[in-house]
């Protein structure tokens, strides 16, 4: 039986070129999502804040419902949708990025609502009392508070999203795991570029969930001090 | 009742009620306070003193009632002869007159003491960084703290944290000015300090102050006139001699007794 | 529209057949490979430990999708053949199962000591501590993040598109397939339709959490 599993390092060099040059656009995307999805985590946070409570309410169904519905039906959504009803067309990378986005500024408003809610009500207080403006008192005085321990948090997400991109191979999207299986479908042997994707993930994300497991503790000490 | 009836008062509550849910805690209060002014605010604890000064302050909003800063309505505007809701552009022009130091501080963490002094009149008042440094360091001086300028909060004791933050309200220079119980939540050693900052503050003048306090010496010694509340009304009010040499109310003088006993 | 949804509903309701019992089955997976896990990784032999913490840090390490691949292209190759179905349970429940096995840890690990000491004090046997003193104290306080891993296991299901297992998500893209200009409203009425499973095992979760708390939490 095992004498079946013969690993072919010609055939697995062949594939390497092409893995390391999706790897660009996998980080790419990664990073392009994670930008979207801190501001509009961020965007959302502050809607759920806001004073006129039907805007509030807004924000939290919407976060509701993105939360419980899945990435790739989002991704196809995006992606299908847009060109034939809103005379949208996107390129894969732009709706993926989108999608991945958006998913996850949902996740990420949690974080910050977490980070937000942690700020002493007092501080809301003496920011009116001093009468600055209500974006003043956002920008100036609650979220240099809020943000700066939720750092190993969003490290995490930027992790659980570099995670998620294989799934935007859905929309076309080249990227490692969208490379792997084009190549693999040549010749019907996906054992090797579907193991060194894997491979490459490990080796990609366990030492960066290391280094933010390091910065929580480092955190977690600062503040117990 | 009042002393100088002649004077057009910087502050006047009419009529004022507030509610949380089915609680009245303000029961329906008129109060004038005059330009300069001192008052002091004693009672006992949730007889609604903190609530009376928060609403000035716009922290809290009135149920019903009315509030007249420097002749101008606080939570109110005129539209057509009729009382609307005041908007948030409103109430930013007004708020600046007015002026709070918290029982607990409140200081901005993440900014140097400097910082915490000058970051609002920078952004609120649009002056200069340089100006605005000029009269921060005045202040710091003033509550003899400059020394401290580049320290943060945390390096801070709650005596020199409290200074502070009457800087930073000083800075804004309020034409009334509400301290809410500001040395209650120091060790007693700090509570001197902070007093005499206040005192200090005080003889310069030309600042109403509301003085909510639980410090009977120092009520006595800073105020013009003490009121004093109960169960959300407005006991009894008058020259702080009157109040604690002749107490009328037999409420008043169950406090004070029961004060003083504590004491 | 009406006309257009009572065409998709009936072939989408096939394709939630599949995603409710593959939700099932994995969840059933997840749960049981999360207790193991969970309880391996507390294990007083390290090496128990080590090879639980291995395995956990691989399956996190890598994402979903791989694992899916991985069990159906290359599983064939050590001589192993599974049907979509089963290559979808084993690689959801697995990977739901290894994150679910921190919530069984962290839970446990969250039962105060004195519990712990209580019972030593009681000579229970470390077996008897566990199933009778500490698991059940934990169990209260997994329901809910459990509640969410299961929400997060049945969008994981969606994945079994990429392997070609008929569920609603790839029911659905293969009737778009045929009806391009009814896109919008099949895909609103998929994502609608996970809405609801998701809202309906909220329910389901908030109604075990009640019974499992009741009266019980300290
Ligand atoms: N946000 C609030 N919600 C409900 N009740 C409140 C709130 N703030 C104050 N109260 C109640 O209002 C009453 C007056 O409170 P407060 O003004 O703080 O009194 P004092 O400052 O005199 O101690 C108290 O009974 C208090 O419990
Ligand atoms: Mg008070």
């Amino acid at each position: 039986m095992w004498n079946r599993l013969d690993w072919d390092w010609d055939y697995t060099m062949q594939f390497l070129p092409h893995m390391f040059s999706a790897l660009k656009v996998t980080i790419a995307v990664t990073f392009a999502s994670f930008a979207v999805a801190l501001i509009g985590g961020l965007l959302l946070a502050m809607l759920r804040r806001a004073r006129y409570k039907g805007i509030a309410y807004l924000a939290g169904a919407f976060v509701e419902f993105i939360r419980s519905t899945p990435l790739i039906v989002q991704a196809f959504f995006i992606f299908y949708v847009f060109p034939i009803s809103f005379n949208l067309v996107l390129s894969p990378f732009t709706a993926g990025v989108i999608a991945l986005g958006i998913h996850y500024s949902t996740y990420l408003s949690e974080v910050y609502r977490s980070g937000i809610d942690a700020v002493d009500k007092g501080q809301w207080e003496a920011a009116k009392a001093l009468n600055f403006s209500r974006m003043q008192t956002w920008m100036r005085i609650i979220l240099p508070q809020a943000i700066p321990p939720l750092i190993p948090v969003l490290g995490n997400y930027l992790i659980v999203m570099f995670k998620e991109t294989p799934i935007l191979s859905a929309i076309t999207l080249m990227e490692i795991m969208g490379v792997a299986k084009q190549f693999g479908s040549a010749s019907w042997r996906f054992l090797e570029p579907v193991t060194m994707v894997g491979l490459l993930f490990l080796l990609l994300s366990y030492p960066s969930s290391l280094l933010v497991r390091y910065a929580e503790t480092r955190l977690n000490r600062q503040r117990g001090s | 009742m009042n002393m100088r009836s002649d004077e057009k008062p910087i502050v006047r509550y009419r009529n004022i009620r507030k509610s949380y849910g089915d609680l009245e805690v303000i029961k329906g209060i008129d109060l004038d306070i005059f330009p300069a002014e001192k008052i002091a605010v004693i009672g006992p604890s949730g007889s609604g003193k903190t609530t009376l000064g928060r609403m000035l302050m716009t922290l809290e909003e009135p149920s019903s009632g009315t509030i007249e800063v420097d002749g101008e309505l606080l939570w109110h505007k005129k539209v057509n002869g009729k009382l609307v809701r005041a908007d948030e552009k409103h109430l930013h022009k007004i708020r600046g007159k007015i002026g709070m130091v918290f029982q607990h501080f409140n200081l901005f963490p993440h900014m140097t003491i400097l910082r915490n002094v000058t970051e609002a009149p920078v952004r609120v008042k649009g002056m200069s960084r340089k100006e605005a440094e000029k009269i921060g360091m005045e202040m710091l001086d003033k509550v003899g703290l400059i020394d401290k300028k580049d320290n943060y909060p945390s390096q801070l004791s709650g005596g020199q944290k409290q200074r502070v933050a009457i800087a930073r309200a000083l800075v804004m220079d309020p034409k009334v000015m509400v301290f809410d119980e500001v040395t209650s939540a120091l060790d007693p050693e700090l509570v001197g300090e902070v007093l005499n900052v206040i005192k200090e503050i005080a003889r310069e003048g030309k600042m109403a102050m509301m003085l909510i306090t639980h410090e009977m010496d120092f009520a006595r010694e800073v105020a013009d006139r003490v009121i004093f509340t109960a169960d959300g009304r407005i006991v009894e009010e008058g020259p702080p001699e009157q109040i604690f040499e002749h107490p009328k109310s037999e409420r008043l003088q169950n406090f004070l007794s029961r004060f003083m006993a504590k004491v | 529209m009406i006309g257009a949804i009572a065409q998709y509903l009936p072939p989408m309701l096939k394709g939630i057949g599949v995603t409710v019992q593959l939700t099932l089955f994995s969840s059933v997976l997840a749960l049981t490979v999360a207790f193991l896990l969970g309880l391996c990784r507390l294990s007083r032999y390290s090496l128990v430990r080590g090879i639980s913490y291995t395995f956990v840090e691989i399956i996190r390490g890598t994402s979903l999708l791989v694992q899916l691949f991985w069990f159906y292209y290359v599983m064939p190759f050590f001589g192993v053949e599974f049907s979509a179905m089963t290559t979808g349970v084993l690689a959801i429940g697995l990977n739901y199962g290894a994150y679910g096995s921190e919530i069984v840890r962290s839970s446990i690990l969250a039962v105060p000591k004195g519990q712990t000491e209580a019972a030593i004090a009681l000579n229970l046997t470390r077996w008897q501590r566990m199933i009778h003193v500490i698991i059940p104290q934990a169990l209260m306080r997994m329901v809910p993040p459990f509640g969410n891993l299961l929400i997060e296991l049945l969008k994981g299901t969606s994945l079994v598109y990429f392997i070609t297992l008929a569920d609603l998500t790839y029911i659905s893209m293969t009737l778009r397939n045929t009806n391009y200009a009814d896109s919008l409203i099949i895909f609103t009425l998929l994502l609608l339709i996970y809405f609801l499973i998701a809202q309906l095992m909220t329910l389901g979760v908030r109604w075990v959490e009640k019974r499992v708390t009741a009266g019980r939490l300290a």
